[in-house]
């Protein structure tokens, strides 16, 4: 289902109608809409990934009250167009650290860039502007319970004002495509825990974010689902999404052979080459952090 | 021409889809509850309060209007024959005084009338023996001050000794007071209720944002703005303070009805001239008004206040 040459050319990235959903679509192994992921669309807009940096953390340390740091010393650089995994065992501190990344918290000490700009004095005004930059997935799905699978996943797009006739389509079609669109009337209640997953994935992808960041979002689901959900992050990242995924099941990082891998240990992050800090350790470190396969 | 109606249509075809979208965010019938009513209870209270003062403050100006230049001369005497002679003597001095635009001698019917509350009219009630002194009513340009009930005194010194002249501004002082005091009363409630509305719209907000922190924080992680937020709940607010204000508007209306109709059967003097004019009423139908703008304007500070505290 390519589009026509001119049509990608000249499409801007936050348009809704078509765009997104037929590159998803390229990609996509949901339901009855599977497409070789060969389309020309497809192939013209793999995003390669590049040097721009997205977010830089320096010596961050998180603590809740006057509790011990749950994050100490950590400092990373995220770039752009990047598939990272966020790895660690239960209580290492990766949705702490998840929740600095989407915003949610602010750290207790350290400094942290995102896109650009200082996000620790960041005026609160402008927070909702940068989170617009972020699709979330959450651990607890966070679905709005009275809203309907369709409007959850409408959210973000209401939120930024798009006017309702844009929306329609591009949510229908993503709740298509992540095999939802028989259940789009169905409040969060009566779906399974596998389907909100899905709702909660397809609302954090809707407005084509910057940036997805999913914790455990395989969690709920069977491992045929996982792959498929893994799949399409794969193909947001293609698009130039920056996607990190928290997980601790390896399953799942072995299947993409390509992807950098973050460790957190007891709220530390494990850097064994020193490629995650900045400015690097030893002047012999990449200038484009490379992480150790798993 | 053409133009503006386009632009405006446009505009509220956009404001509309907004408001259809920002109100799917949160529940909107779970924000109503009782607020409607309590509101109509408050609007309806302090549309009565308003009306009630309004109307003291014209009885109290209409009152003052009669008897601002009003002068009562009294010829208090004993023997009747001295005390007529003495009265028209006094008549025609003050007829014929600076500032006095009118004077007439209050005729004895009139007298029987005032007096008849206390003495009575009955087959043996002899009033003619009393003393009931003469009185002559008096009507000045101007109202009645000082030196000219001084310089009216000093006149009728001569012809009539036993004139005592009272300004009629004086005797209602009192009640004048009286009618002040009830008006600052009728303030104090007004004001009273508004607090009330105030504090009522401040703790259902507080109470519709706990219920709903999740969906706000959801919201919030998705780009929302604090504004778009507090929109949702002062629109909420709107539509039950509308309802409310509507409801409480009919309320005081039927209830003023009830009391003007009340006072009308008491037949007092002072009490017939009691009204409300055309800016009364519309004072009295603004509050509903005011109402809402105070309940959203109270939501929509309580909200955002609240919203600063979240990240």
């Amino acid at each position: 289902m390519p589009l026509p040459q001119e049509t990608i050319a000249t499409t801007p990235k936050k348009r809704f109608h078509g765009l997104f959903s037929t590159s998803i679509a390229a990609y996509s192994c949901f339901g009855r809409n599977q497409v070789p992921a060969t389309t020309g669309y497809s192939l013209l807009h793999m995003n390669k990934p590049d040097d721009a940096e997205i977010v830089h953390f320096d010596n961050v340390g998180l603590r809740y009250g006057t509790g011990k740091e749950v994050l100490t010393d950590v400092s990373f650089t995220l770039f752009s167009g990047r598939f990272y995994f966020l790895t660690g065992a239960s209580g290492a501190g990766k949705t702490s650290l998840l929740k600095l990344l989407y915003l949610a918290q602010r750290p207790s000490r350290g400094l942290i860039r995102m896109f650009g700009t200082d996000a620790i004095t960041l005026p609160r005004e402008r927070l909702p502007g940068f989170r617009r930059r972020l699709g979330v997935v959450f651990q607890d799905f966070r679905l709005v319970q009275h809203l309907s699978a369709f409007d959850n996943v409408a959210l973000p797009l209401r939120v930024a004002g798009v006017p309702e006739k844009d929306i329609v389509r591009p949510v229908t079609e993503m709740l298509e495509w992540v095999g939802l669109g028989d259940r789009s009337h169905a409040r969060p209640a009566t779906l399974s825990g596998g389907e909100q997953q899905r709702v909660a994935i397809a609302r954090a992808v809707i407005g084509r974010p910057d940036m997805l960041i999913a914790d455990e979002p395989t969690g709920n689901v069977d491992p045929d689902m996982a792959e498929k959900l893994l799949r399409l992050f794969e193909a947001l990242n293609r698009l130039g999404t920056t996607v990190v995924v928290a997980t601790h099941d390896i399953h799942l990082i072995q299947k993409m052979p390509d992807s950098l891998i973050m460790r957190l240990d007891k709220g530390r992050l494990s850097d064994p080459t020193g490629a995650l800090r900045y400015p690097p350790r030893s002047g012999a470190a990449p200038s484009r952090p490379e992480l150790p396969r798993l | 021409m053409s133009m503006l109606p386009a632009a405006l249509e446009a505009f509220q075809g956009e404001w509309r889809e907004r408001a259809s979208a920002e109100s799917r965010l949160l529940p909107q019938g779970k924000l109503s509850g009782p607020m409607p009513w309590v509101i109509a209870i408050m609007i309806g209270l302090t549309v009565v309060a308003t009306a009630s003062g309004l109307a003291l403050r014209n009885t109290a100006r209409v009152a003052s209007a009669d008897v601002s230049g009003g002068v009562t001369v009294q010829i208090v005497h004993g023997a009747p024959r001295e005390r007529d002679r003495q009265a028209q003597a006094a008549l025609a001095s003050v007829q014929s005084a600076p500032g006095v635009l009118s004077a007439r001698l209050v005729p004895q019917a009139e007298l029987d009338a005032l007096v008849e509350p206390w003495l009575g009219t009955n087959a043996g009630d002899d009033i003619n023996a009393l003393p009931v002194p003469a009185l002559i009513d008096v009507r000045l340009s101007d109202a009645a001050n000082d030196s000219q009930l001084e310089s009216l005194r000093t006149r009728l010194k001569s012809s009539a000794p036993a004139a005592r002249i009272d300004a009629q501004a004086t005797w209602l002082a009192p009640v004048f007071e009286a009618i002040g005091g009830l008006q600052w009363l009728a303030g104090g409630l007004i004001a009273l209720l508004a607090f009330a509305t105030v504090a009522t719209v401040l703790l259902a907000s507080r109470n519709a944002l706990g219920n709903h922190r999740s969906t706000i924080e959801i919201v919030h992680m998705l780009g929302g703005t604090d504004t778009q937020i507090a929109r949702i709940f002062q629109r909420s607010m709107a539509v039950d303070a509308a309802a409310g204000g509507i409801g409480g508007l009919l309320l005081g209306l039927v209830a003023i009805s009830l009391l003007g109709h009340q006072f009308a059967a008491l037949g007092s003097g002072m009490m017939t001239s009691v009204g409300l004019g055309f800016s009364d009423w519309l004072v009295i139908c603004c509050i509903p008004l005011a109402g809402v703008l105070l309940a959203v304007v109270t939501a929509r500070l309580t909200v955002l206040s609240a919203l600063r505290g979240m990240l």
